[in-house]
């Protein structure tokens, strides 16, 4: 695939980071051997991306954003002791984390224990690969990367089953089985969603799916919004995240499969529940925000900020939601995903499919008929949701037939707002 | 493409010594002089159960409605997977293919509402 020549080789180009490194490649292939070049360009890749993505992402927006704008949401001050303004937290929070004891019970399985963190982190890590942070600044440039992302990402449920199973707690076998079914059930409309965006873009790869939407200056989620509501809906039920994080409810099942994990096992599990939050949102941003590319932004600003900073746009949406909505029940999620998810998602799969093929057929206006079909899409969008959720919720248990005041039911009425 | 997924191959190693490092090193840190070893006792040892002892077998039975679960998602899983290789020659095949595929998330449809019916979908 040709890469659009926006970007200069010269090393003080910052809008492409491997401008830095690739001299340095570049030396140990000529001189030192070719191979050890092969090895070294992964590493590198990876330690870049750590540095100027995930570290300081996963510290402050994942543990130190996350506390504040929670606490700012339910009228608290968040974390404000430890350095200006609690800056220090998250760092205080690792150490801590790090001296802590781990204590494994006598009847637990020792050897899948002490495995469950080490399978929970493994696809963590190897999801920032295939994530396009620039035109030339790809870790693991696959031509099927969406499968590849799509197929390492469900990896970590198998992880949380072993932790609850060898915790041989009930607690943890609860919380275990509840993540397993929720991951599942998710995981179909996930991925009907990704079909469609597969469908229209016609291409696995991610930097093919940011090169195409650099081409036709649309962005695929504006293009398709019920494959993104979908996509948000279904990856916050499969993260664990808070409206649905009914598999560590702490009022109901203790801390669900993490009940009999303490010290730095149980960190790794804390710390990359963070890292696949920012691993999906920096999915979504690349796959429905356009990436890197933003309407000729990016050839003034560094592509791989203009990622960082949609991916953290996106991760402020999980944390608003889990700030505002309260927790749901198994069976409402259950019933959400196969009754209302999946068949909207094929709805939307039909849809996407006739437009495509009506796009093939349009040779000099296909500009203009991507237009059209936001505007198509997203009334569909509207009309779609709303039907179905009306053709769900209208049962009569759910109407009561004489509307009742909060005092008759029996509620709390404040003094003074008493209804007269 | 091989060479391309030599860096995943590369990768796998990092992400596994990762956190055997983070486990190891928390371990090892009891022999420091920061976190002393801590005699275990029974207590300490048992299982948590909300501070009280653990009553009969802890594997204990769970709803049967999650198998419903497991095997209405491998029907769509796999239904799923053949639908990528439909959608990526989505421009070669024309509008016949578009009815094939059509029809195909027909009986997929249908398949949802035979389990709708049959009540596999209720959590009760």
């Amino acid at each position: 695939m040709a890469l659009p020549m926006l970007l200069t080789d010269h090393w003080y180009d910052i809008r492409d980071l491997s401008n830095l490194t690739n001299p340095l490649l570049d030396f140990v292939g000529d001189n030192i051997s070719s191979e050890l070049a092969y090895i070294l360009g992964p590493l590198i890749g990876f330690i870049a991306s750590f540095l100027i993505f995930v570290l300081p992402s996963q510290l402050y927006v994942g543990v130190y954003g996350e506390r504040k704008l929670i606490g700012r949401i339910q009228s608290r001050l968040g974390p404000n002791r430890v350095g200006p303004f609690g800056l220090i937290q998250p760092i205080a929070d690792a150490i801590k984390l790090m001296q802590k004891e781990a204590l494994t019970p006598k009847t637990a399985d020792t050897i899948i224990m002490n495995l469950a963190p080490v399978v929970f982190v493994a696809p963590a890590v190897l999801l920032f690969a295939v994530i396009p942070f620039g035109p030339r600044m790809i870790v693991a440039n696959v031509n099927v990367a969406l499968l590849y992302y799509l197929a390492v990402s469900s990896l970590p449920v198998l992880a949380a089953f072993m932790a609850g199973w060898s915790g041989n707690n009930k607690y943890s076998l609860f919380g275990a089985m509840r993540i397993v079914a929720m991951s599942i059930s998710y995981e179909v409309p996930l991925v009907l969603a990704m079909l469609g965006v597969v469908l229209f873009t016609d291409t696995l790869s991610l930097q093919g799916m940011v090169l195409w939407q650099k081409e036709w200056d649309i962005w695929v989620g504006m293009l398709m919004p019920v494959a993104f509501v979908i996509y948000f809906i279904c990856v916050s039920a499969e993260l664990n995240r808070t409206p649905t994080d009914i598999a560590e409810a702490e009022s109901e099942i203790v801390a669900g499969y993490l009940t009999e994990y303490s010290g730095m096992k149980w960190g790794l599990f804390y710390g990359m529940d963070i890292g696949y939050a920012l691993a999906a949102s920096a999915f979504a941003a690349t796959v429905f925000l356009g990436g890197w590319s933003m309407f000729g932004l990016d050839k003034i600003v560094p592509p791989w900020l203009l990622l960082v900073a949609k991916t953290h746009l996106f991760y402020m949406i999980f944390i608003w939601t889990r700030g505002t909505l309260p927790r749901l029940r198994i069976d409402q999620l259950m019933a959400f995903a196969w009754k209302f998810m999946l068949p909207v998602a094929l709805a939307n799969l039909l849809l996407v499919a006739t437009e495509r093929m009506l796009w093939v057929d349009a040779f000099d206006s296909k500009q203009v008929f991507l237009f059209l079909f936001m505007i198509v899409n997203f009334a569909s969008a509207a009309a779609i949701i709303y039907a179905w959720a009306r053709f769900l919720g209208y049962k009569p248990e759910n109407h009561p037939t004489k509307p009742r005041l909060v005092k008759e039911a029996g509620g709390y009425v404040p003094v003074g707002r008493e209804v007269r | 493409m091989l060479y391309e997924f030599g860096h995943i191959g590369i990768l796998v190693i990092i992400a596994i010594v990762f956190p055997i490092g983070a486990v190891v090193t928390s371990w090892a840190l009891q022999f420091a002089r920061i976190r002393p070893a801590v005699p275990s006792d029974p207590v300490k040892e048992d299982i948590y159960e909300c501070g009280v002892l653990t009553e009969g077998p802890s594997l204990v039975q769970f709803n049967f409605r999650f198998y419903y679960v497991a095997l209405l998602f491998v029907l769509f899983d796999v239904e799923i997977i053949f639908l990528f290789p439909w959608a990526l020659v989505y421009d070669t095949i024309g509008w016949q293919g578009y009815f094939e595929g059509a029809g195909f998330i027909g009986i997929l449809a249908l398949g949802i509402l035979y389990a709708w019916r049959k009540r596999a979908l209720e959590w009760r």
